[in-house]
């Protein structure tokens, strides 16, 4: 649950400056598969970061305490707890594979001194329980502390455990397995604001589920149509409205998206409201449905506006406004004529990620070349920043990257023909109150901050 | 078997006070199980001051040992020294109350109640309120919701001055930020406001009842209906109008489907509780709004509450209110878009005639009842033909039974073998309230028919419903209609056929008697023991087990025995087990 922040975030435009604070994950070129970061969350205060990764795990970092003595050396994150949450399956009905990789993790929102978090694949959602412990009972009548078993003839009175001071432990939990109710790929989780229920999306159907029941759930959209061979949209994201718990939103592969309200009926097959772009004729082209798709939505903290990531610009919609986006910014405006290539890579299939940052003042989204992007809503600024091992001294203030689109290149940039499209970041977060981001390059976790004067 | 300086009448305690902490849950489970055997042998002493500090920090294990722990330490007041020491359980039990589990924090909240009974005023005031009160104030809401249900228990036993404070801290959680908070608070709303004194109730009860029947979460309104029964019963007549009713009608017209679907599911309840002459005027006309709401989930709340609606209604012109203002709605639904609806309908509608007596019920609703055993849906059908006999006690079956049989004709060759087998489970009462004559005349080739079934859950099913029958119409109607085409089938081609007739001996034989069974059955049965499939001859040698106590001894031993154990030297196994294991049952060896 938002707990809003009273600490002001210093604007990321004007003076401010990113600089490196830390790099998870093995630094060999040879990337294992299992290791590729599949997505990456900060819990509510920002003190837990969680990723998931194709190999099914899931990796939870925790914010060391600030030490107040050296304030230019923010807290670090260092791993609080790894663990499984899938395992590779097979359905032997349809002879499919089911992977392990996370596809999405949400954590709820705090109810007691344990944290708990939803992890999902592409068919089965889990509720993880993260929590510590710190006695250990000592003391047994029938063996010593060993193992070795006494004579029980030699019993000569009762003796109750005690609890005794033991170093911390983390555990992770299964509570819940939410399976069997998704026949396509869960692409979306998302935790509802009334505490006790979440969504769950896959490619054409949306399901309502309590959090404290697991063999029952609600179909809430259904978008198949009798006949497969008439498809022609899937859903690609969906969410709950932060504050409003009847309101949910989900985007389609043709660039709309649609508003729920669950209050006007249980099925919410009618939506309530329709945003879509009139499409631009003179950029028509064969690949302009591809690029459309919408590869995100989220909702900004204050529930007004929502953002949708399509495959070359970041759009803000205010709810209230359903004909057009009240801002439109170019991630990577340059690609547009590499279209045709991307293509044949299957890199216009790839599916970017975005952020709001704590103040709903800058949105932030990824690139290829380990390239990722940050644009300042009120200062209509935007930055190109990478994430990279070479930055990575620690405090060191990341320089702004510039990609030359054609003409001359100037020094300093870097030219769209030498861009790396294998390494692309699809995956970023910002901490809900400070200027702290996780990007997720494709093995590697990088945690940057802005630079405090 | 005592050693030298051990106690042996220690030993079963020490292994299950060991077992508290072994790696294996059933293990764990089973000892806190036997928490009090434990605590006993330890004396009230040592349970105080060393088994419950030990088991309030135990709140890491697994759901089911927690819950069984809570559920123990409320029945844990004598084996502490009795109520003077009963406030020591308080600990242990305030942090299973903040677990993150509802059904272990729900166990924890009921036992600190039973417990709250046992306090003395003065422990109340020291050890309990100050336990609700943190609960109350409790950083995570897990325990503010555990506070929620203990408000109601130790408000009528403490000071005015703590009734005051106890009356604010209910107030601050039903607005608490956490919606899980409003809805614990508001579900407890009814059980608080009985505690309280009546001028409470119309001071604070009803700001807090109108406020939480607002809230912006439809989740928490939604439980404010249920609080509206609680808090109407409590209020004189008078106050009603002007307290409760502003928002009850408003309830019944809340933009979310959800809370005018728990209007629906709650409204025998309110219409009890805001009595006849409301009834009339205000949940008349509601009633009829929620029939025709425009979500179906609604409508077939509405639908399901439609009978005990029209019987609460006040009897002086409860005909009128029916034919005038309800009977059109349910009308309509009749032929609703929603299969739900109409099969709600379906299930209640019958026992409308007993209220409107046989003139309207063959003017008026037979008309519907016909529609709806015409109905597409099965499911509707159906409940139709399960409440016949409320019909049949008013206005008798036949006006219904012309239509009845096509409709029952239709459901038993339904595609869907579940709808089959409802209405096979249905031919018995059928056949009770129809009779002997329109049964053979009609039904009794459907009854046979579903025998050679090709799913084997309807023939095991019809098989039953043969014994049913047979119980009704006795051993004679059996040996003329049923027995001969039973017996036809050993002859069959196919031998899961055979099989029926062996299944149809063994569920009729003890219903006809040993005359039948002896003179009809047994010969078939025998002849059978010579089937080439290894499968009839087992069921055979099971039949003559089954059947083995119904015939006399001298078949027994003439006729059975050397089958039997010709059967026990049969190449096949199971042949073989089958029929010795006849021979020792019935004693033939």
């Amino acid at each position: 649950f938002m707990r809003v922040s009273t600490r002001k975030c210093p604007r990321p435009g004007g003076d401010m400056q990113w600089c490196f604070s830390q790099v998870k994950g093995a630094i060999d070129d040879d990337v294992a598969e299992a290791d590729i970061i599949s997505t990456v969350e900060f819990n509510h205060t920002g003190e837990l970061l969680a990723t998931g990764d194709k190999g099914g795990r899931v990796v939870i970092f925790q914010q060391e305490i600030e030490n107040k003595n050296q304030p230019q050396f923010r807290s670090e994150y260092n791993v609080y707890s790894t663990f499984q949450s899938h395992e590779p399956e097979f359905d032997y009905l349809k002879s499919l594979e089911i992977e392990e990789k996370i596809n999405k993790i949400r954590w709820l929102p705090q109810k007691n001194a344990a944290q708990f978090l939803l992890s999902t694949n592409d068919k089965t959602i889990k509720l993880w329980k993260i929590s510590e412990r710190d006695k250990r009972p000592e003391g047994y009548n029938l063996k010593e502390e060993d193992g070795r078993y006494k004579d029980p003839n030699t019993i000569t009175g009762l003796r109750v455990p005690v609890l005794i001071p033991m170093d911390l432990m983390v555990e992770a939990s299964p509570r819940r397995v939410f399976a069997n109710a998704h026949t396509y790929h869960i692409n979306s989780i998302s935790v509802n604001s009334d505490d006790e229920t979440y969504l769950s999306a896959d490619d054409l159907r949306i399901n309502l589920w309590n959090l404290e029941i697991t063999d029952r759930s609600f179909n809430i959209v259904d978008i198949k149509p009798a006949n497969m061979e008439e498809l022609t949209e899937v859903i690609t994201a969906a969410e709950f409205h932060p504050l409003q718990c009847n309101t949910f939103v989900y985007s389609s592969s043709k660039g709309t998206i649609r508003l729920c309200d669950m209050r006007a009926s249980a099925l919410c097959d009618k939506h309530s409201k329709l945003f879509e772009e009139p499409e631009d004729p003179s950029n028509r082209s064969f690949f302009s449905e591809i690029i459309s798709s919408i590869s995100d939505v989220k909702f900004s903290h204050n529930g007004r506006y929502m953002m949708t990531r399509d495959y070359l610009s970041v759009k803000i919609w205010d709810l209230n406004m359903e004909n057009r986006p009240v801002e439109t910014y170019q991630v990577h405006e340059y690609l547009r004529s590499k279209l045709c290539s991307l293509y044949e890579n299957d890199c216009i299939f790839d599916k970017f990620e975005c952020c709001w940052n704590g103040d709903d003042s800058v949105v932030m989204t990824g690139s290829y070349n380990n390239f990722f992007r940050m644009f300042d809503r009120g200062q209509r600024r935007d930055m190109t920043l990478e994430a990279s091992r070479e930055n990575s001294k620690p405090m060191q203030v990341l320089k702004p990257r510039k990609v030359c689109a054609g003409g001359k290149r100037k020094k300093d940039e870097i030219s769209v023909d030498s861009l790396d499209f294998n390494k692309k970041i699809l995956h970023t977060a910002w901490h809900p109150q400070d200027n702290i981001i996780a990007v997720a390059t494709t093995n590697n976790l990088y945690i940057f901050q802005d630079k405090v004067n | 078997m005592a050693g030298a300086d051990g106690d042996d009448s220690l030993y079963p305690i020490a292994v299950l006070i060991d077992e508290l902490r072994n790696e294996d849950v059933q293990l764990r489970l089973n000892s806190i199980k036997k928490l009090s055997t434990i605590a006993l042998a330890l004396g009230v002493e040592r349970t105080r001051t060393e088994l419950l500090p030990f088991l309030t920090d135990t709140i890491y294990d697994e759901d089911e040992v927690l819950l069984a722990l809570a559920e123990q330490l409320g029945n844990f007041t004598m084996l502490v020294g009795g109520p003077e020491y009963v406030h020591c359980l308080l600990p242990p039990l305030e942090s299973l109350a903040t677990v993150e589990e509802t059904v272990v924090r729900d166990k924890a909240v009921e036992s600190l109640r039973k417990i709250s009974q046992e306090h003395s005023p003065v422990d109340l005031e020291v050890h309990f309120e100050p336990l609700v009160k943190r609960l109350a104030s409790g950083d995570w809401f897990t325990s503010r919701t555990s506070a929620c249900g203990l408000f109601s228990v130790c408000y009528p036993r403490v000071s005015s001055t703590v009734k005051a404070e106890i009356r604010q801290h209910f107030r601050t959680l039903c607005s608490d930020d956490t919606p899980m908070v409003r809805r614990a608070a508001a579900s407890k709303l009814g059980e608080f406001a009985k505690v309280l004194e009546l001028d409470y109730v119309k001071s604070d009860i009803i700001s807090l009842f109108t406020a939480l029947a607002s809230d912006e979460q439809d989740s928490v309104r939604l439980l404010a209906v249920e609080a509206c029964v609680s808090i109407a019963t409590l209020l004189p007549q008078e106050d009603l109008e002007s307290l409760v009713m502003p928002t009850l009608r408003q309830a019944a017209e809340d933009k979310s489907w959800r809370v005018r679907y728990m209007v629906a599911d709650k409204f025998s309840e309110l219409q009890k509780a805001v009595g006849p002459e409301i009834t009339k005027n205000d949940l008349v006309p509601a009633f009829q709004n929620l029939l025709k709401d425009c979500e179906a989930e609604v409508r077939a709340a509405a639908a399901n509450k439609v009978k005990e609606f029209c019987e609460n209604l006040p009897e002086d012109n409860r005909e009128q209110i029916i034919m005038t203002h309800i009977l059109p709605c349910v009308k309509e639904l009749v032929s609703d878009t929603n299969q739900h609806v109409k099969s709600a309908l379906a299930s209640v509608i019958m026992g409308l005639s007993t209220i409107l007596g046989k003139d309207n019920t063959i003017e008026h609703l037979l008309p519907l009842f016909l529609a709806q055993l015409k109905d597409e849906c099965p499911e509707v059908r159906l409940n139709i033909i399960s409440n016949l006999d409320c019909v049949n006690e008013v206005i008798g079956i036949r006006q219904l039974s012309q239509s009845l049989l096509p409709a029952i004709v239709e459901l038993a060759e339904d595609a869907k073998w579940r709808v089959r087998l409802a209405i096979i489970e249905y031919m018995p009462l059928l056949a009770g309230q129809l009779g002997v004559e329109f049964f053979d005349e009609k039904l009794n080739t459907l009854c046979m028919a579903w025998l050679i079934d090709h799913v084997y859950a309807i023939r095991e099913a019809a098989t039953c419903n043969l014994m049913k029958l047979v119980e009704k119409f006795g051993a004679e109607w059996a040996q003329n209609t049923i027995v001969p085409k039973v017996l036809g089938m050993a002859n069959d081609p196919n031998y899961l056929h055979r099989m029926t007739t062996l299944f149809c001996i063994n569920a009729l034989s003890e219903a006809c008697g040993q005359d039948i069974t002896t003179k009809q059955m047994l010969p078939v049965v025998l002849k059978m023991s010579n089937d080439q499939v290894a499968n009839v001859r087992f069921n055979v040698a099971k039949s003559l087990q089954k059947i083995g106590p119904v015939l006399d001894s001298n078949a027994l031993q003439t006729e059975v025995k050397p089958v039997l154990e010709k059967l026990a030297t049969d190449t096949d196994m199971d042949v073989k087990y089958f029929a010795q294991e006849a021979i020792s049952v019935l004693v033939l060896a």
